[in-house]
């Protein structure tokens, strides 16, 4: 619908003044109030603050016409198809390459250790302390497992919200969030302990274990 | 001389085949030689009903069965309920440590950890050895 309120006023004033000039009887308060009682009956379609909000209305309807055209330029069925799921795969085989590494070091360092039972004392204690380290510092693909978990379960949850805009702008027909880039708590979500598992926490974050042993004192 | 039974038995639970090797390992050099293996809360539960342990060691996040939902049902079992039972865990949020607590842990470790706490929070649990 196109409306010209500035035309519309124009032309009636033209007529309103045409019409003084042929009925020279009548008072032109008269015709003021006729005027204004007609206005009053047709406001919604005719006020000023309709008009605008009816300007808003298609803007509005453009900008969403537009997103949408964006959207699908975008092609959100290959993100959440393709390219988070391979992420996610991507970040699994890093986890595994890491196990598979820690397992062959570990290894390696059972056999110095059980070596290291036949030498002499003093020499045993100085390898074993070293292969103490190392089995401490092998700690690491667990913790760094639970981070890339994390990482994992923030990809699956991009997923969803980028499949839950598409349903947003009309594309509920598209598939669903796929299954893979499976993670640690995968299919925990109902679990009574869910709310507390976090995995590591940043330096910034996390407590350290002195902060945790007050903590446990401060029960006795 | 020590007042710990070395030779008793000691389950480890964890989801992470290479923290359990790690486990194990610095258990072996402490002199615990006598360790088995879980690899989940269910699973871990199903061995203390089978058999008689003196301590239990575990992570948190596991599926199907959490260590702290493994705790919970270790002390609501009359049998295993004074069992000692430390968790090493990454989970490391004071929430976290004051939930273990009020489910009855006897000691948390958090990870990454050493050799020396570990040997620290041991002897805290079951005396000295």
């Amino acid at each position: 619908m196109s409306v010209h309120p500035g035309n519309g006023a124009h032309d009636l004033e033209v007529r309103v003044t045409q019409l003084l000039k042929a009925r020279s009887e009548i008072e032109p308060r008269q015709l003021v109030e006729a005027v204004e009682a007609i206005m009053a009956t047709a406001q919604g379609d005719l006020s000023s603050a309709n008009l605008k909000l009816y300007a808003e209305i298609e803007s509005l309807a453009h900008y969403i016409q537009n997103a949408r055209a964006e959207i699908a330029s975008l092609r959100p069925d290959e993100i959440t198809d393709e390219h988070l799921p391979a992420a996610g795969e991507e970040l699994e085989a890093i986890v595994g390459a890491t196990e598979q590494a820690t397992n062959s070091i570990m290894e390696a360092v059972e056999a110095i250790e059980t070596v290291a039972a036949e030498l002499p004392p003093e020499q045993a204690e100085r390898i074993t302390a070293a292969v103490t380290s190392v089995y401490e510092a092998c700690g690491f693909q667990d913790i760094t497992g639970q981070r890339i978990s994390k990482v994992v379960n923030a990809l699956r949850h991009i997923e969803s919200k980028v499949q839950a805009l598409l349903v947003a702008f009309g594309g509920d027909s598209l598939p669903k969030p796929s299954a893979k880039g499976g993670s640690k708590r995968a299919d925990g979500k109902d679990r009574p302990d869910e709310h507390l598992m976090n995995g590591p926490q940043n330096a910034q974050a996390a407590i350290s274990q002195d902060d945790i042993d007050a903590l446990l004192a401060s029960f006795d | 001389m020590s007042a710990v039974d070395m030779n008793m038995p000691i389950l480890i639970v964890d989801d992470y085949k290479t923290m359990l090797r790690i486990i194990r390992n610095l258990l072996k050099q402490l002199g615990f030689d006598n360790v088995d293996e879980a690899s989940d809360g269910s699973a871990a539960l199903q061995r203390l009903r089978d058999k008689a342990y003196g301590l239990v060691i575990s992570d948190w996040n596991m599926e199907p069965m959490s260590g702290l939902q493994l705790l919970k049902e270790v002390r609501a079992d009359s049998r295993l309920k004074d069992l000692p039972f430390v968790m090493i865990t990454a989970e490391s949020k004071s929430e976290n440590v004051i939930a273990a607590k009020q489910a009855g842990v006897t000691n948390y470790i958090v990870k990454p950890f050493n050799a020396a706490t570990l040997k620290t929070k041991l002897t805290a649990t079951i005396g000295n050895f």
